[in-house]
């Protein structure tokens, strides 16, 4: 099925024969060449990576989709797939010589089944809005990352993506049962069904995260779930992290899995608290939002012992939501804590490693010694249930040399995070951006494998080039400059590029 | 409690050296499952022991061919447990288990074995003793190998080490069984109550001498269970619970129930929870497992082809899961680009075709 490219095109004239045989099939309008109109897919939800594609195509069916991919292939030209662009990774960051492949316009719900609890989405439906579809029949969709109101479900395949309820519900790949995807040739491919498990490799785990490096989902059957009857939050200040932490151990070693179970640090709340007044005690060191959900039963048992526990561990201060108004107020600071931490520094990086909960403290405390040497303030907001540390990084891309001090000071946050046993992101996706830390967490045979899974899927590379696995060569650069680092083995030679060089842009990362 | 990953990775180095195709033996517990093959034994039993274990982190590190029974005995002690309660089959180990992705009665509400899995060790094709995934709850840098190996019955590498989260136990549990119910109607209640906020952990429907009764589980903290148990008391009146000293989801998941004590072929659909039954076939050649979605059928007249093409498009299939003809294919024939995937992974990790050559497929 792999035919090898024969014809490759460049830039320049190519792009215009390209755009001449894509208009053939797409509404000329879509077909976009000019750089004014391909501004906006220059980058993802990480501003700083930018790059100029050849090409921008947006179809309107699956049909022409898959010709697109049919002649992409033909001419070996790279293809990288969008949904909304709100990931944080740079995954969906332009190929110079390539087509970006946008899903932007695949967003109808195509079926909600409230029997069988499942609904089938185009990929370019919103993360929300399949919650809100289900909501009729008393379901939802369980992952619910921070960019929920615009994400595509299309790019929650892509990364895997998480949210704040993981820990009790689960990732993108434990949600989705069904992919269809359009191969790097072209081909329609189903993979999964309505069952749970089908025979054979397990491919459905293998596309969810793979960063579109070895397909393009065209269709995507999730699982939903009943909607619980009840939630609540039980918010809980400390004058340590250290005493966050031990209390969050003890609602876990008590037997209760939170629905959410998210802290703050002292940086991290003064900001929400003067962005949104959600009412969080602003002297504390930090700051716990254990939120329970279920039956009406079990959430006012589970309430009462959490609330029990904080208090017996130190909490300065507990509070339980007694209105559905109130603990929607305190969700409010946190989901809103990314924009509120916008308005006290002029750009911010947001950081995505995870850690064994049990190194909280320490890591927070060389993070702050790392604060003092980059000269560079830190706010640290934490999926405290699963691991998930969002380190935000305040800097001003105006002072030059400040992004790319961020940029180190994040890349040694994951090495640190790879050091006590944690890994390098936990929802947001490797693409451009950690790519270089692939080196850290995995050596070069396991490096190698990554790519012998990728050429199964896509011999000629040319889906989404440069991403989510690096090149060997270009690992041995990265250790060699970081003597800490564990040797490696020999290297592969490969004249690919695997990571072009981040521009500083005025623009934030967003959330 | 020994670590025998070196000699491991060298049996499979000498392996590749002279050709010789390996057929990896656990502790003998799913001999019966995929196809019958040929090879020398690559013995990982004694690749065993808790690596490591953090009950307040959830996470679990365990050698592959440690047995569930240490496994789920260390988790007991913290009062935590294998969520996805996976079948023994007299003496299983945790790789063979993930290996053949095999979960017991509460799949469907708790999670897989393949869900659960964060991370694992793995030896090649190639003999390269290669780490995937984490100790961590999520880590989405690189491919998911972990899950990969998943019903991936050894083709892609030998298991040597798994990391997994684990849950806490439930604070009650409870049965309700419906009797009378005949497997359609069964079927419509599991998918009613499912789509419920109830804590169900298992739903299954079997008839017993001629009767049809629909055994429902709900686990979780006690007023969860009681409210769920009232309620369902209200809904049907006639309803009855199991007695505490019942074991029967243990036997169920054990297959140790009347039902599968049988000579002919065992066949396993996994389907869509709320599909048909297949017309023609007598109501007491079926057992419905995880509220649907799972179900077994008694017969050594069906053939596997026929079978899945009696399944409408997309609804799930059908494998040959005991008994049968073990030269034979015992699971469902691919789709071609799915297949030539499949052809292409095996090589990516395996290209002497060294590992269970045919265990899965006759061709892989």
């Amino acid at each position: 099925m792999s035919t090898q490219p024969t014809t490759p095109v460049g830039t320049g004239s190519d792009r215009a024969r390209l755009a001449a045989l894509f208009r053939e099939f797409i509404d000329p309008e879509y077909v976009i060449e000019d750089r004014e109109t391909q501004r906006v897919y220059e980058c993802d939800g990480l501003s700083m990576y930018c790059e100029e594609p050849m090409l921008v195509v947006l179809p309107d069916t699956i049909d022409q989709a898959q010709r697109v991919m049919k002649i992409c292939h033909q001419y070996g030209v790279p293809v990288v797939a969008r949904g909304a662009g709100t990931g944080l990774c740079a995954g969906a960051m332009p190929h110079p010589d390539g087509v970006v492949l946008s899903m932007a316009k695949f967003t109808r719900i195509l079926d909600i089944d409230p029997v069988a609890r499942t609904a089938r989405l185009e990929p370019g439906v919103r993360n929300l809005s399949i919650s809100e579809a289900a909501a009729p029949f008393g379901l939802y969709y369980a992952p619910d990352p921070s960019s929920q109101i615009a994400c595509t479900i299309g790019g929650n395949v892509a990364e895997n993506s998480g949210g704040v309820h993981c820990l009790k519900y689960g990732l993108t790949v434990h949600n989705v049962l069904r992919i269809e995807i359009l191969t790097v040739e072209g081909e329609r491919v189903t993979i999964g069904s309505e069952a749970l498990d089908s025979a054979g490799f397990d491919l459905l785990a293998l596309l969810n995260g793979s960063e579109g490096l070895l397909g393009i989902t065209t269709e995507v059957t999730v699982k939903l779930l009943p909607a619980p009857e009840k939630a609540q939050v039980v918010m809980a200040a400390f004058d340590s992290v250290e005493d966050a932490g031990n209390a969050v151990s003890a609602v876990i070693s008590n037997g209760i899995i939170p629905g959410g179970l998210e802290m703050m640090d002292s940086v991290a709340i003064s900001a929400a608290e003067d962005f949104c007044q959600a009412g969080y005690p602003k002297e504390a060191n930090a700051l716990l939002l254990c939120e329970l959900d279920g039956s009406v039963a079990e959430v006012e048992e589970q309430i009462d012992t959490v609330d029990r526990l904080f208090r017996q561990l130190k909490a300065t201060s507990t509070r339980v939501s007694a209105s559905e108004a109130e603990r929607l107020l305190m969700w409010k600071g946190r989901k809103a804590a990314f924009p509120a931490v916008g308005r006290v520094s002029p750009d911010y990086y947001c950081m995505d490693g995870t850690i064994p909960r049990s190194q909280l403290a320490h890591v927070l405390v060389e993070i702050e010694k790392m604060s003092r040497h980059y000269g560079l303030r830190v706010a640290n907001v934490f999926h405290a249930g699963d691991g998930n540390l969002h380190p935000l990084i305040l800097f001003d891309a105006n002072v030059p040399g400040e992004f790319e001090k961020s940029e180190e000071f994040g890349g040694k946050i994951l090495e640190l995070c790879v050091a006590v046993g944690g890994c390098i992101t936990g929802e947001h996706g490797v693409g451009v951006e950690k790519i270089r830390q692939m080196a850290v967490q995995f050596d070069d045979r396991e490096l190698k494998q990554f790519h012998a899974v990728k050429a199964a899927f896509d011999p000629g590379g040319t889906l989404n080039p440069g991403k989510g696995v690096p090149m060997l060569k270009h690992c041995q650069e990265y250790r060699s400059l970081n003597p800490d680092l564990e040797p490696n083995d020999q290297p592969v030679v490969s004249n690919a590029h695997d990571r072009p060089a981040a521009r500083s842009s005025h623009q934030a990362g967003r959330p | 409690m020994s670590d025998i990953s070196q000699q491991l990775t060298e049996q499979i180095s000498d392996a590749r050296a002279s050709g010789t195709a390996l057929a990896i033996v656990g502790r003998n517990s799913k001999t019966f499952y995929g196809r019958g093959i040929v090879g020398d034994a690559l013995h990982v039993g004694e690749h065993r022991g808790i690596v490591d274990y953090q009950p307040a982190e959830l996470v679990l590190t365990v050698r592959a061919g440690t047995p569930l029974e240490e496994i789920e005995q260390t988790l007991d002690e913290q009062g935590q447990r294998l969520a996805f309660d996976p079948p023994h089959f007299r003496g299983a180990s945790i790789g063979g288990t993930l290996a053949c992705n095999q979960s017991g009665p509460s799949r469907p509400w708790m999670g897989s074995v393949r869900d659960m899995v964060l991370g694992l060790r793995l030896i090649n094709g190639k003999g390269e003793h290669l780490r995937f995934g984490g100790q961590v709850m999520k880590n989405v840098a690189g491919y998911d190998v972990s899950r990969l190996q998943a019903g991936a019955m050894g083709c892609l590498g030998v298991i040597t080490e798994i990391s997994f989260k684990v849950l806490p136990g439930p604070a009650a549990s409870h049965t309700v069984i419906l009797g009378g119910e005949d497997p359609g109607a069964a079927v419509s209640i599991m998918n009613r109550l499912s789509a419920r906020p109830l804590p169900l952990t298992g739903a299954c429907w079997l008839a017993e001498r001629g009767v049809g009764r629909l055994y429902l589980r709900f686990e979780g903290a006690r007023n969860a269970v009681h409210s769920a148990v009232e309620q369902l008391q209200q809904e049907f009146p006639e309803s009855e619970s199991m007695r505490a000293d019942d074991n029967f989801w243990h036997r169920l998941r054990e297959h140790e129930l009347d039902f599968f004590d049988t000579e002919e072929t065992l066949w396993r659909f996994s389907v869509g929870a709320a599909r048909d039954l297949l017309p023609d076939v007598p109501e007491d050649e079926w057992l419905i497992d995880w509220g649907g979605a799972q179900r077994w059928l008694r017969g050594s007249a069906y053939s596997l082809d026929e079978l899945n093409a009696s399944l409408p498009v997309g609804a799930g299939e059908v494998s040959a899961f005991r008994r049968g003809d073990r030269e034979g294919e015992v699971f469902p024939e691919l789709a071609a680009p799915v297949k030539a995937l499949h052809t292409r992974l095996k090589e990516a990790f395996d290209p002497d075709r060294l590992l269970n050559r045919g265990r899965l497929y006759s061709w892989l």
